[in-house]
């Protein structure tokens, strides 16, 4: 399996390459939690979880277990 | 008269959808129940030119079509309805500028049920200092509809939005997305199964029985239809999500330009604060203490204000209709009184709803949740249970309401079980008296000690919330999947139109909610209190003339009202009862009180002074009198009833008791079964009886 969400440190950002697991909720993707979208971590809470994102220009808070369902590849800005 | 024009509101939460709803309805608004769950239901009207009036129903916020909670649920039963008597003529979606995006995902679904819709782009007052720019035309063209640029700060574009609302005859119904090419095959056997049917409508019929259960309110049974497995819809709803945004990138490729080098930055300079690994916790616990100590200072006055009123408003029934026997009693002592029991916590509770409804409007509540979750989630709750738990602290029932954005089902039942264990603000009165009758006075390192219990028995209230919601998890299994989604919107300034329309109209849900309930009880008890078999309670006055006839006449009144307690029905009840209370350290006396108390736990004061004689024309007074009754009242072996092992005692049952009937029928109304309450009475009555059992041991 390849790089996922919970693979990103602060600031780092990366392409959705994947988002089909079941555990993925459908808002989730219905918010822009697909692929060929921009994401970026902008802060963690304690423990690093949950994970605050920008997904597809939205700003969105998720748990780590679903952040290490959705795949990513690594961007440079 | 012509047909009543329908608007409904729809929109992603965090858009100021119930700002433009305010807007277009001002004051005229009423807010119910929908049948049967307790989702509430905003309707409003807007006057039109010429005499033509809207009628406006505020939807509940969601992000899509596809309900993942109850309240999200209310949107699509309604539009997939077109018999129900509220569905729109016209749909009104609400979309934030800055989230135009996402925002239009909902709209381009609304618009393939073929409803005439309205685009409304609100926030528009900050698209220049946030570098956005947009061509309206392009995009009118583009999504077939009409658009009305919003500010709901700075008023503008209302009255825009009244005239499309006025005009929506000259709305297109062209669709978005043909709903055929997300699987053409699949969909092809649904046009030939259904051919009168509108294919989108079908998708959403069929896709929310698979992710929310059956639509209960609609017209078309699908249930015949071989559909796919739901790992295979779920893949299709993916791929219509993707479609969508195709669409919708296309439209705002051409519509809409965004200069990132212009926006302001205020979102990630507060962000670095407001959820930073340690100061974010600081400032969240400043602002708890801060929202605390205004609850309690602020709403003292209002409060000292309500109850002498009531007390002087039951004294003037009592005198001005003297020959009014039975009634004017049942009218000073029970309904005067249990009303003025309810209208007492009008301060705290509107103070609360305050707080809660600027740190919502605001966008910090979200941040709280962020900066929680992880803590919460050992316990089996959800940073979104933190919502409730605070809320508990001034009544559990709209806490257990505030419960419904908790997307899982285990974390939402958890919360809802365990947030009466937070000290509510009916506990208070009866801390309040029984620390004053066994804490000493007295200071350690400047703080009372009497505050410092006051302060340790809402830890001990927060800390069995935790404790229980972490035995709970580890005993409930459930293989629902959790999943946890917050937006975190932008900072605003909350508007103050918006707040005091949430706090006037929370407050007077509350207050007509429990409030019936309340006044039955208080009702029912003063008939139980008033009434007796057999003769002594029939012949008290006669008895106790007899027993003690050198008293003053003020002092013999006092006399028959006790000696009548004692042998009312109510009185029975608490002789009953004593057996099994004894090893808490309680008599019947206090039996009577806390079996009054399962109506409202306020009520064991009131109780009190009745079963202890005491008149209450002045609150001050009798809290003093009802002090020094209480504290010289013994056994008849001479020792003292009210010791500092049965004080502790009662503290903690009252810390721990589910005494309070209108949470039971919230939790049963929210849970939609009698198995939730029953369970969270007996397990609190348990752990109540044992807790106060053992501190009553070993401290006698």
């Amino acid at each position: 399996m390849g790089l996922t969400i919970a693979d990103l440190k602060k600031g780092e950002q990366g392409i959705i390459t994947d988002s089909s697991s079941k555990n993925i909720p459908l808002k989730l993707l219905e918010m822009g939690c697909l692929p060929g979208n921009r994401v970026k971590l902008l802060q963690l809470a304690p423990f690093s979880d949950p994970m605050y994102l920008n997904i597809n220009d939205s700003y969105l808070a998720i748990r780590k277990e679903t952040a290490a369902q959705i795949i990513i590849e690594k961007t440079n800005e | 008269m012509s047909k009543q024009l329908n608007v409904a509101l729809i929109g992603n939460p965090n858009t100021g959808k119930t700002s433009v709803f305010n807007a277009l309805t001002g004051l005229n608004q009423k807010v119910g129940n929908y049948p049967g769950i307790t989702v509430d239901k905003k309707q409003g009207v807007c006057k039109l030119s010429r005499g033509v009036k809207a009628h406006v129903l505020d939807l509940p916020g969601t992000y899509s079509l596809n309900a993942s909670s109850l309240d999200e649920n209310v949107v699509i039963e309604l539009l997939l309805n077109k018999k129900d008597k509220d569905y729109p003529d016209v749909a009104v979606i609400v979309s934030d500028v800055e989230n135009l995006k996402r925002n239009l995902l909902l709209f381009t679904q609304v618009k393939d049920l073929k409803i005439p819709t309205i685009l409304v782009i609100n926030m528009s007052d900050v698209m220049t200092r946030k570098g956005i720019s947009l061509d309206i035309d392009i995009l009118e063209q583009k999504l077939h509809t009409k658009i009305a640029l919003v500010s709901t700060r700075k008023n503008s574009g209302i009255q825009e939005l009244k005239t499309l609302i006025e005009n929506y005859k000259n709305l297109s119904t062209q669709n978005c997305l043909d709903t055929s090419t997300i699987d053409p095959a699949y969909f092809d056997r649904l046009k030939i199964a259904f051919p009168n049917q509108d294919l989108y409508k079908l998708w959403l019929v069929i896709t929310q029985d698979v992710n929310f259960g059956k639509i209960t309110r609609q017209e078309l049974d699908v249930s015949k239809f071989k559909t796919k497995s739901s790992s295979e819809l779920k893949r299709l709803q993916q791929k219509e999500a993707i479609k969508r945004y195709q669409f919708i990138n296309n439209v705002l490729k051409e519509g809409q330009n965004i200069d990132r080098s212009k926006a302001r930055d205020l979102r990630s300079k507060l962000d670095k604060i407001l959820i930073h690994k340690v100061w974010g916790y600081v400032i969240f616990f400043i602002i708890l203490l801060a929202i605390f100590q205004a609850i309690y200072d602020w709403a003292t006055f209002p409060m000292d204000l309500i109850d002498t009123t009531f007390a002087g408003l039951a004294e003037w029934v009592k005198t001005a209709f003297p020959n009014g026997g039975k009634v004017t009693d049942l009218v000073a002592e029970g309904i005067v009184s249990g009303i003025g029991g309810i209208v007492i916590f009008i301060p705290q509770i509107a103070f609360l709803f305050l707080f809660i409804s600027i740190l919502e409007e605001s966008g910090y509540m979200s941040r709280v949740v962020f900066l929680m979750d992880r803590i919460m989630r050992r316990f089996g709750l959800s940073g979104k249970s933190l919502v409730p738990l605070i809320s508990g602290t001034a009544c559990a029932i709209p806490a257990v309401m505030a419960t419904r954005n908790i997307e899982n089902w285990k974390e939402r039942l958890i919360t809802i079980l365990v947030t009466p264990f937070t000290t509510c603000s009916a506990r208070l009165p009866v801390y309040l008296i029984i620390i004053a009758l066994v804490i000493p006075e007295g200071y350690i390192f400047g703080l009372s000690y009497q505050a410092l219990t006051l302060m340790l028995l809402y830890l001990i209230g927060f800390a069995m919330a935790v404790l229980s919601a972490y035995v709970l998890d580890r005993v409930m299994t459930t293989n629902r999947k959790t999943f946890f989604v917050v937006e975190m919107p932008n900072y605003k300034l909350p508007l103050l139109k918006n707040v005091c329309i949430t706090v006037f109209e929370k407050t007077k849900t509350f207050v007509l909610e429990a409030g019936k309930i309340i006044l039955a009880i208080s009702i029912i008890l003063w008939v139980l209190a008033s009434y007796g078999p057999g003769q002594k309670f029939k012949n008290a006055e006669t008895i106790v003339a007899n027993e003690f006839s050198d008293s003053s006449a003020t002092d013999l009144d006092d006399r028959v009202a006790a000696y009548k307690l004692e042998h009312s029905y109510i009185g029975l009840i608490g002789k009953t009862i004593e057996p099994a209370i004894k090893p808490l350290g309680y008599d019947w006396k206090i039996g009577i009180g806390l079996v009054a108390s399962f109506a409202a736990r306020e009520v064991f004061v009131g109780t009190l002074a009745t079963i202890y004689s005491v008149g209450s024309a002045n609150e001050n007074e009798s809290i003093d009198t009802i002090k020094t009754k209480m504290s010289n009242e013994t056994y008849a072996d001479g020792s003292k009833v009210f010791t500092f092992a049965s004080g502790i005692s009662l503290l903690l049952f009252y810390a721990f008791a589910m005494q309070c009937m209108s949470t039971l029928a919230i939790v049963k109304r929210e849970t939609k079964s009698w198995k939730w309450p029953i369970l969270q009475l007996i397990g609190m009555s348990i752990i109540a009886y044992l807790c106060a059992l053992i501190a009553f041991q070993i401290l006698k």
